[in-house]
């Protein structure tokens, strides 16, 4: 059992956990994920770790509910225990000094980039950062990000905060101001990071991105996770999270992370129903 | 009611063992072969002539004194038969169920040579199953701590015998496993049906009660890598990590929605439990028309798998002929009794699938067999336009696995052969990492249950040598 030793709310239905989990906080490396499993029913779910203090033994997760598992999360608080946590699983990010890095991330996604953006400007890069949500409410670890990067820039796609559209808007303006970028990161949902690649192809600008298929056991053993890049197919669990975005077949990620459309909804209509009060204090907020 | 068939005891001759029916049997995942009662074993038993120089023995990988255990069984010790498997076998109840007897201990059994040889595996089962149901399995004496640790990798079938062995010495053992049961294949490979899930974990259960240590949710490599164990105070560590990694075909359409490997298909429905979805959370697509590639013990389980989750039809197509399929022949018995069909001599070219990337169709060719080939069985090659079609919506990949890379890659000084298969001295499992010992699928590719045993056995003799002596 790994205890929930805190629990913040950073935006409508978004939240922070630390959890206790020593070993992975002491070993755990910027661009790493775990794998959770709530109780004995459940799934087992990936969830990358922002940040880890080995100090108290605890890693922090950020999760947005999305489905029932997530909702499950969502529903624990501190002194909760998490029956299963795994990792820390996958490759690390690859970190050098690229001279000027720009960590692109949207919406939930912003949470996987911080810690890479914090590795990056420990490396000595110059990081700029660009996050974005759909509305201001939803923006979170703005004040981490700022405290991260050398200059933040905000996008929210109704204008309710910073510039009125997309992050890869901001990215093009760069391009186009002739800023000497070393790396992109662009960690979001996956149509942001198709946006991402697709604005600095032309360019052949390094752009890395994290995704985030379907995972059973997240150590290569069963290849649900397995998605081409550059005509060959990998196992983000194994072989990532992080690839050249240039490379991945996003289209083919999107199809796939649509496999239990119909099981997750119906999952989900079964959690609502049973846990009924609840949902409607949450859907009221 | 109509019955459990062949559940009676008849006088000479083999007895057979009650089934669940056919058609009842695939509604439900509870075991198929329901076992032996106490007088069917001692009458089946009873047909052992006891022979001086037992064939049998000498067909069991790990050497099991069949005459005598089959004798007690015969004089009604039940516990005591149990007890006599378990000094060379630990996991007897899954052993009587799993291992392919018929090429083993009873294809050499001398009353074969003129009828049905003793049912060996059968009795092994019902020894075993007689004691764990009747709370009779005893504590074998546990000596004092001789002051070593060893830790080992995987929780299968290989690193829990080690395990066993081990704390039976007087060592401290620590198993780690990267999942979150402990078992291996026995957890997330070999369906309920075949092998129920709650003996697996008595075993292990019983292993804890010995003071085995076990660790889930540690990947090693990721969380400890092996010199950092060695550090760690472990004088030396067992590499059971088996051969995880499933093969691909790498053909067009691939990754459409609905095909799956072996390992992903049976790892939902077995460990996860997707068979009582949405009691369980973890989803599997279970389609009308499932077709599995492969013909092995996985493409097996997959089908009798898939026959389970109500589709109308689950087809195995298969490159070679029924001859040449590798699997053992009681499940293709059951299988077929089960509406299994074949496609023989049929290789998939390609997946086709609809608008939202949902799988529909696959694209098959007829082949012959030629020569042949290095193993020994006919090459299969090509029949030029034969192509056609197969209506599907679920496709399972069981072509086999390769070696799970994780511990090569995290210590490089363990050699591996170029299939990534870990190398060690045959006799005593030691790999080329000094303190370092391995078996099981992780060195022999896939394998077998009791194989992967006695590489556990034999590498748990060595490590208690190097641990007591040093010498390598
Ligand atoms: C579907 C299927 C059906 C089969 N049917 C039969 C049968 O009927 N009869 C038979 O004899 N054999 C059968 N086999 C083969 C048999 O199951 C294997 O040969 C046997 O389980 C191998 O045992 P093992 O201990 O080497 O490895 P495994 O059983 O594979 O166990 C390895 C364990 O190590 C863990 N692990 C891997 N890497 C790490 C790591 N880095 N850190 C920690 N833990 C790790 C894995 O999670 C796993 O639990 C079947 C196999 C399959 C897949
Ligand atoms: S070979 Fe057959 S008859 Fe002889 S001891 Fe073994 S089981 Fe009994
Ligand atoms: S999640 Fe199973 S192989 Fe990646």
């Amino acid at each position: 059992m790994y205890e929930i030793t805190e629990k913040q709310e950073l935006a409508h239905t978004v939240y922070l956990y630390k959890i206790k989990a020593p070993l992975i906080a002491k070993k755990r490396r910027a661009g790493q994920f775990v794998v959770l499993r709530m109780n004995e029913h459940g799934e087992r779910i990936p969830l990358t770790i922002v940040d880890s203090d080995e100090k108290a033994g605890t890693i922090t997760i950020i999760v947005q509910e999305v489905g029932k598992s997530t909702a499950i999360l969502g529903d624990m608080g501190a002194g909760d225990s998490i029956l299963d946590v795994v990792g820390p699983l996958g490759k690390p990010t690859h970190i050098e000094n690229f001279g000027v890095a720009v960590c692109v991330g949207g919406g939930i996604g912003t949470a996987p980039v911080l810690p890479i953006a914090k590795a990056l400007k420990a490396a000595g890069n110059k990081v700029i950062s660009i996050i974005g949500a759909r509305t201001k409410g939803l923006l979170i670890l703005e004040k981490e990000m700022k405290e991260a990067s050398d200059e933040l820039w905000v996008t929210t796609d109704d204008g309710s905060c910073g510039h009125h559209g997309f992050v890869t808007q901001v990215l093009q303006n760069f391009i186009n101001e002739g800023m000497k970028i070393g790396c992109v990161v662009g960690i979001g949902p996956v149509p942001m990071m198709r946006a991402v690649a697709n604005t600095t192809r032309p360019y052949k600008l390094l752009t890395v991105v994290s995704l985030n298929p379907i995972m059973v056991d997240g150590t290569g053993m069963c290849g649900s996770c397995r998605v081409t890049i550059g005509r060959k197919n990998q196992f983000v669990c194994v072989d990532g999270p992080e690839f050249n975005g240039h490379e991945v077949d996003f289209d083919e990620l999107i199809m796939r992370n649509r496999s239990y459309i119909k099981e997750e909804k119906s999952a989900m209509e079964e959690f609502t129903y049973h846990e009924g009060d609840k949902c409607y204090e949450r859907c009221d907020k | 009611m109509s019955g459990p068939k062949d559940a009676k005891p008849k006088q000479g001759g083999r007895q057979s063992m009650a089934e669940q029916p056919p058609l009842e049997r695939i509604r439900n995942f509870f075991e198929v072969p329901l076992g032996y009662t106490p007088e069917q074993a001692m009458l089946e038993a009873s047909r052992c002539i006891q022979c001086k120089k037992p064939l049998c023995v000498g067909g069991c990988p790990v050497n099991i004194n069949i005459p005598w255990f089959v004798r007690l069984i015969a004089e009604g010790k039940f516990s005591e038969a149990a007890r006599k498997i378990k000094e060379t076998n630990g996991l007897p109840a899954v052993c009587g169920r799993v291992c392919p007897q018929e090429d083993q201990c009873e294809k050499v059994c001398i009353i074969g040579k003129k009828g049905d040889p003793v049912s060996i595996g059968r009795l092994e089962r019902f020894a075993a199953d007689y004691e764990r149901e009747h709370g009779e399995a005893e504590l074998p004496e546990i000596p004092k701590w001789t002051g070593k640790r060893a830790a080992v990798v995987g929780a299968g079938p290989a690193g829990l015998t080690v395990a066993s062995d081990l704390v039976k010495k007087g060592h401290k053992v620590t198993v780690f496993e990267a999942l979150h049961t402990a078992g291996g294949v026995l957890m997330y490979g070999i369906p309920e049906f075949r092998l129920p899930k709650k003996i697996v974990q008595s075993e292990v259960e019983f292993l804890k009660r010995m003071g085995v240590e076990i660790v889930l949710n540690a990947v090693v490599g990721k969380l400890e890598t092996i010199d950092e164990l060695l550090a760690d105070g472990y004088g030396a560590v067992f590499v059971g990590s088996g051969a995880g990694l499933p093969n691909f075909m790498n053909l067009s359409g691939e990754n459409l929605i609905g095909v799956y490997s072996a390992n992903e298909y049976l790892t939902r429905v077995n460990l996860m439990k997707a068979y009582l979805f949405p009691e369980f959370d973890t989803p599997v697509i279970r389609g009308r028309k499932v077709t599995v590639f492969g013909g092995g013990n996985t493409a097996m389980d997959s089908a009798r798998t898939a026959l389970r989750l109500c589709p109308e039809e689950v087809t195995i197509v298969y490159r070679r002929s029924r001859e040449e399929l590798p699997v053992r022949v009681e499940e293709v018995h059951h299988g077929e009794e089960e509406g299994l069909r074949f496609q023989f001599l049929t290789a998939p070219k390609r997946f086709t699938g609809d608008r939202d990337g949902r799988l529909i169709a696959v694209e098959c060719v007829k082949m012959v067999l030629g020569e042949p080939d290095e193993s020994g069985r006919r090459r299969p090659s090509e029949v030029k336009g034969s192509e056609f079609q197969i209506e599907t919506d679920v496709a399972i990949v069981a072509i086999g696995n390769g070696a799970n890379p994780l511990i090569p890659q995290t210590t490089p000084d363990i050699k591996v052969n170029k299939w990534g298969n870990i190398t060690v001295d045959q006799d005593t499992g030691r790999t080329s990492k000094k303190g370092v010992f391995s078996g099981g699928d992780i060195v022999r590719g896939g394998a077998t249950v009791i194989l992967a045993m006695g590489d556990g056995r034999r590498a748990a003799d060595s490590m208690h040598e190097y641990l007591m002596t040093g010498a390598w």
